[in-house]
């Protein structure tokens, strides 16, 4: 299948801490990659990395086939970034409509765009309200949304889900295995580790490495435990 | 050009939300236009007083007569001194012996004792002249002349116009020019930065630059929304100042939303350079002190002429200089649109430079 992002021994440190060593990552079209990993073993980093925001010390990122950085190839990805980046004295729908801009939607399809990806965080009712008036799951959703804008071929979701309660985390899980059937690639990172079990694929980054890189079923039975809880608590305990 | 719009639009909205800022933009330039126009207009005459010890009747009473003069007779030298110690007397004048005098200053405020060395000068050579005057009378009588009692002086007719204002004019009137400038590219300055400040820290400018957006776009979308802000900012201060506080423009008002505008787009692009050193709203208000104070300092409020060479230079890389001097062309002398062009271009080049440097300076975020 299409390879969508490939990260091909990339290294990166700030100052003398070495944050990721050598990573080698694929997403292929039609998959989702669950990115779990300690807080600061460099999840949004590799992530910032993909996107061109930071630059990597070595190692080549493609995305879509194209190095990255690359502007126009933004315009091809959704984006959600791990603090939620809005703009509080505008309403939903202003923030909506602004990215899409951004992101270059057609004008007369904006509307129904806005729509849309408000439906699919359940955020209709909410959309004159401004943002400062939001709860933090309200905010996280509203980023969600913004980066579901002209239903990207690829989604990178950093902490989705944080601030979610269940019901609504089991409706944006559906939407992604719903966007994922159609042949959308997305990269998520996240601490819920009952979240990676849904996921087709496992990078498990400890200690700067990717140290596992595979289904989920696979990674439980190669460590002998029943979830991947216990897999990221052996893997962790096992690099001490 | 969409996104452009876009930006501009949003930056906008933002703005007009912020009842505060708002505030800070519009009425607080019209408040301090008003303080300033009523310190500067209350009658700036001041009065001294004067102590005199031993000084002869015809001395003192030429002194006297001066306007806002006040004369406090003592007896003796401490108890005059007293009396200075206790603010009564602004300086103490005392004849030794004939022809012999000496004044103590109280000297606690400069113009005061200009006034006084003035007041003591003036009197002294109108008592030479009295004195002069009465030994020629004495001698022409001596001669058995006649001396004629009729006055002499013809009516010497002295007709004053003003080629600025009228004789109300204030010291108000020569500043305000500098100060229409100076409002817009304090308020543009401090605004702009921290707008973009805000952007950076929330990490909105992180997602927005995770968008196909370029960077000149979002500096330009910076650009067309303060633009706009301070075309209104400057329509406010103008009618303000010329229907509230009656000053007269001389020029064309237009030249005057020209040099403002441009002025405002300096403060904006500086602002927005700036703010990339800063990494709170507090770091941006440090940048009054030695970004914007030296702003006016070498804007003209104190003669540059009579600065030395170094402090001259100084002024010649501060962009409100240029504005102040064409502000004040236009408005005090009446000067043309070419009059003022090279001062337009230095600011054009200004905005030019910066432009350029905040469109690069972006690639800290975004290297694309
Ligand atoms: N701009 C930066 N300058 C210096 N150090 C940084 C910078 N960004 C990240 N780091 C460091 O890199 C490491 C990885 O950070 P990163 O944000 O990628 O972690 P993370 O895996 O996303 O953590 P979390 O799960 O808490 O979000 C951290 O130790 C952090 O201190
Ligand atoms: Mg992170």
């Amino acid at each position: 299948m299409q390879t969508v992002i490939s990260v091909e021994k990339v290294s990166k440190s700030f100052g003398n801490q070495q944050v990721l060593k050598n990573i080698d990552m694929l997403l292929k079209k039609g998959e989702i990659i669950g990115l779990i990993g300690p807080s600061g073993s460099g999840k949004s980093t590799l992530i910032n990395i993909a996107l061109g925001v930071e630059r990597a010390d070595s190692g080549l990122t493609t995305i879509f086939g194209q190095k990255m950085p690359n502007r126009m190839l933004l315009g091809k990805l959704g984006y959600m970034a791990q603090s939620d980046a809005l703009y509080e004295s505008l309403t939903a729908k202003e923030n909506i409509r602004f990215f899409a801009e951004m992101k270059g939607v057609d004008k007369k399809l904006l509307t129904p765009e806005i729509t849309r990806v408000a439906k699919i965080v359940s955020l209709e009712n909410y959309l004159d309200k401004r943002v400062s008036g939001f709860s933090g799951g309200m905010k996280r959703r509203l980023s969600l949304a913004i980066a579901l804008i002209s239903d990207p071929g690829l989604l990178i979701l950093d902490e989705p889900t944080v601030g979610s309660d269940p019901a609504l985390r089991l409706q944006i899980w559906q939407e992604l295995h719903r966007m994922r059937d159609e042949g959308h690639a997305i990269l998520v990172t996240t601490h819920v580790m009952d979240e990676a079990e849904l996921v087709d694929r496992v990078a498990l980054l400890l200690g700067g490495e990717l140290i596992a890189n595979d289904s989920p079923q696979n990674l439980e039975s190669q460590y002998h435990v029943d979830s991947i809880e216990k897999v990221f608590l052996k893997a962790e305990g096992e690099l001490k | 050009m969409r996104r452009t719009i876009a930006i501009s639009k949003r930056i906008f909205l933002e703005l007009i939300r912020d009842k505060r800022t708002l505030a800070m933009l519009f009425l607080a330039p019209v408040l301090i236009l008003t303080l300033l126009n009523y310190v500067f207009s209350i009658n700036t005459s001041t009065n001294v007083n004067i102590g005199v010890v031993n000084v002869q009747r015809s001395m003192k009473s030429t002194i006297n007569d001066v306007k806002h003069v006040n004369i406090k007779e003592y007896d003796n030298k401490k108890e005059a001194k007293k009396a200075l110690d206790n603010q009564k007397v602004d300086a103490i004048f005392e004849e030794n012996q004939h022809d012999d005098y000496s004044v103590l200053y109280a000297n606690t405020s400069a113009s005061k004792t200009a006034m006084i060395r003035r007041i003591l000068s003036a009197s002294f050579t109108q008592e030479k002249t009295f004195q002069m005057a009465d030994t020629l009378k004495q001698m022409t009588e001596k001669l058995g002349m006649n001396s004629d009692n009729k006055n002499t002086t013809n009516d010497v007719n002295l007709k004053e116009s003003y080629n600025y204002g009228n004789k109300n004019t204030t010291y108000f009137s020569s500043i305000m020019p500098i100060f229409m400038g100076f409002f817009v590219f304090l308020f543009v300055f401090l605004i702009s930065g921290m707008s973009l400040l805000k952007e950076r820290t929330s990490g909105t400018l992180g997602r927005l630059l995770a968008t196909p957006v370029k960077r000149s776009e979002i500096v330009f979308g910076y650009i067309l929304s303060y633009s706009l802000v301070a075309i209104i900012q400057t329509t406010i201060i103008v009618f303000f100042t010329i229907y509230v506080l009656n000053v007269q423009v001389t020029g064309l008002i237009l030249n005057v939303f020209i040099i403002n505008l441009l002025l405002a787009l300096v403060a904006l692009t500086f602002g927005l350079l700036l703010s990339t050193l800063a990494n709170s709203e507090f770091q941006m208000m440090q940048f009054i002190p030695i970004i914007v104070v030296p702003q006016i300092i070498f804007s003209g409020i104190i003669p540059l002429d009579s600065m030395a060479t170094w402090a001259q230079w100084i002024g010649n890389i501060l962009p409100m200089k240029y504005a102040s001097n064409a502000m004040t062309d236009v408005i005090l002398y009446g000067k043309s649109f070419a009059n003022i062009l090279p001062e337009l271009l230095m600011l054009i080049i200004f905005i030019v430079v910066l432009l350029v440097a905040n469109i690069f300076g972006l690639r800290r975020y975004r290297k694309v």
